[in-house]
């Protein structure tokens, strides 16, 4: 052997028990008994889909809220003046429409704030008089609709896109509502999937676990352990998989924003951060560490209930 | 600080009465008669600070009676009282306080081999939430009392059987318990190691630690004169 062998093999021997001196602290061998990959990766995958399902329930709000705004009727009928009795009387024939919860004219002030970047500020214009109806449920043809509405009340001109809107709206809170489940189901699989690999390292480690137990440990200080492993590999799968999901998150976040009217970006500075809902996705990793956490205490304590 | 030497009890340390155990039957036995008696009808009492041999032939039950007096297993029957607490009046959290001032040499040694014997030996007082410096200096201390300063780093599985012996020995020892319960720890060793570990045993005692030495050996027992609980297929023989 030549004098670099001897160097390497006398300097791998004088590291040795520093090496050992570590796993002193880890006697349960949990390194090797919950490997860093099986958790790492569920955590992941759910912090993945968790996030996207949170940025899609997020964005969809947004656009629920802004639309919602902009339409408050779902059909609007336009006469072409404000006589008072014209307009009564095309009340009286539109309340006679199926499905028409609300009929009414519009607010004057709201009129003139709707109209204002259009027109400033002229009150001494003449301003048409503006129906609102509301359907429920929305009407499956708006187009008859319009075109019965202009039979009834003549000379009336009949906007419909509130109907696509109010649709619209329906669609996001669905969308909505779908990706909250979505998250409760990914949670429930990754805690199923947790307490299978924690109950996997639990019977690899059955015989250590009985020593320590012999020699009084308590059920908390072997909990303990295990969470406390559990944890830091949900910790660094949860970050991971949030670093993942951004791209995805702020490519939703930009095509939201394009939904609403803004212009598309090229530059990094310029990705829609604040869209971003950061304090939900900051807490997420929290959230699956905890989750994490207390699966393995409960695993691991009601497993330890066999022994005396 | 003596090994020992904080393990004082005064009174009564062990307390069978009328103890009996029998084994679960495997899971998915059809047969309901099986699992016998395995001990039956224990009554006996150790003072604090007494010495006892347990002897009986393989099989007898001695091992199963340590495990009873080390709260490893209840009894089927009967109470058994260690350490002036009642463990079936006892909740189950009191009890690995009670396990930590117990003191085992398993027949099979039983040490984490992924652990060095310096961290087997550490373990009871790492489990008890010593500091890491605290405990350096116990831990070497009892690594030169058993002889084996130089093995400190090596794993179980690098050790002989008497090393192992040894180490587990360290390890029971190492708490100061009040109760020491060795079982066979001379079953791997020469005469000479045998000499030895029986000094390390006695020397516990001297200092006052109850001890109870399970052995099948009838030499060692003539060797080494003193009261001994005699167990013949599960029940004592007076
Ligand atoms: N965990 C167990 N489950 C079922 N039966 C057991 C168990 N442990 C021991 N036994 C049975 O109990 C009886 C007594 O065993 P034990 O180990 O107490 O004997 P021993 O006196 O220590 O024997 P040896 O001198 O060989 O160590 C044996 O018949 C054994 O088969
Ligand atoms: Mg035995």
């Amino acid at each position: 052997m030549s004098e670099t062998g001897k160097f390497t093999v006398s300097r791998w021997a004088s590291r040795r028990p520093v090496l050992r001196r570590g796993r002193g602290r880890d006697p349960l061998g949990l390194r090797q008994a919950l490997p860093g990959v099986l958790l790492p990766a569920v955590a992941l995958a759910m912090t993945l889909l968790a996030t996207l399902a949170l940025g899609g329930a997020f964005g969809a709000r947004a656009l629920a809220l802004r639309w919602q705004e902009g339409a408050a009727a779902a059909v609007t009928v336009q006469l072409p003046d404000m006589d008072q009795a014209r307009v009564a009387r095309a009340l009286a024939a539109l309340r006679e429409l199926p499905d028409l919860v609300d009929a009414r004219p519009m607010d004057q002030a709201r009129m003139a704030a709707l109209l204002r970047p259009w027109l400033g500020e002229i009150p001494a214009l003449p301003l048409p008089a503006i129906l609102e109806l509301r359907f429920d449920p929305l009407p499956d043809n708006p187009e008859a609709l319009a075109l019965r509405i202009i039979s009834v009340v003549p000379g009336a001109a009949v906007e419909t896109q509130g109907v696509w809107v109010a649709r619209m709206v329906a669609l996001a809170t669905k969308v909505q509502q779908t990706a909250l489940v979505a998250v409760l189901l990914v949670l429930l699989l990754a805690v199923a999937v947790v307490t299978v690999g924690i109950r996997a390292g639990l019977s690899a480690r059955q015989d250590v676990i009985a020593i320590l137990h012999d020699l009084g440990a308590t059920d908390g200080e072997i909990a303990h352990r295990f969470a406390g492993r559990v944890a830091l590999l949900c910790v660094l799968g949860a970050l991971a998989g949030l670093a993942l999901a951004l791209p995805t998150l702020l490519a939703f976040s930009g095509l939201a924003g394009s939904l609403m009217g803004r212009m598309p970006v090229s530059r990094l500075a310029e990705l829609p951060w604040r869209g971003l809902p950061w304090p939900f996705l900051l807490a997420l990793p929290v959230a699956v560490a905890a989750l994490g956490w207390a699966t393995a205490q409960l695993t691991v304590r009601g497993w330890l209930k066999r022994l005396p | 600080m003596a090994p020992g030497a904080a393990g004082l009890y005064v009174g009564r340390m062990v307390r069978f009465t009328s103890v009996g155990l029998r084994y679960a039957p495997p899971a998915g036995s059809s047969d309901p008669g099986v699992g016998q008696d395995v001990l039956s009808n224990l009554d006996f009492h150790l003072p604090a600070g007494s010495f006892h041999w347990l002897t009986g032939p393989s099989g007898a039950g001695k091992s199963s009676l340590l495990r009873l007096m080390q709260l490893a297993q209840r009894p089927t029957r009967g109470e058994v009282e260690v350490l002036g607490v009642v463990t079936s009046r006892a909740r189950r959290s009191e009890l690995p306080a009670l396990r930590r001032r117990i003191g085992v040499v398993f027949q099979d040694f039983r040490l984490l081999p992924h652990l060095s014997a310096f961290d087997n030996i550490a373990l009871p007082l790492r489990i008890a939430g010593r500091a890491e410096l605290a405990l350096r200096a116990d831990v070497t201390e009892m690594l030169r009392w058993v002889g084996l300063e130089p093995k400190a780093e090596s794993l179980p599985p690098e050790l002989s059987g008497g090393e192992q012996q040894r180490i587990a020995i360290a390890r029971a020892v190492v708490m100061r318990p009040a109760l020491l319960l060795a079982d066979e720890p001379t079953g791997n060793l020469d005469a000479v190691q045998s000499r030895r570990v029986l000094s390390l045993l006695q020397e516990m005692h001297r200092m006052g630690t109850t001890v109870v030495v399970a052995t099948h050996s009838d030499s060692l027992v003539s060797a080494y004169p003193g009261p001994a609980l005699r167990l013949a297929d599960g029940r004592l023989e007076r």
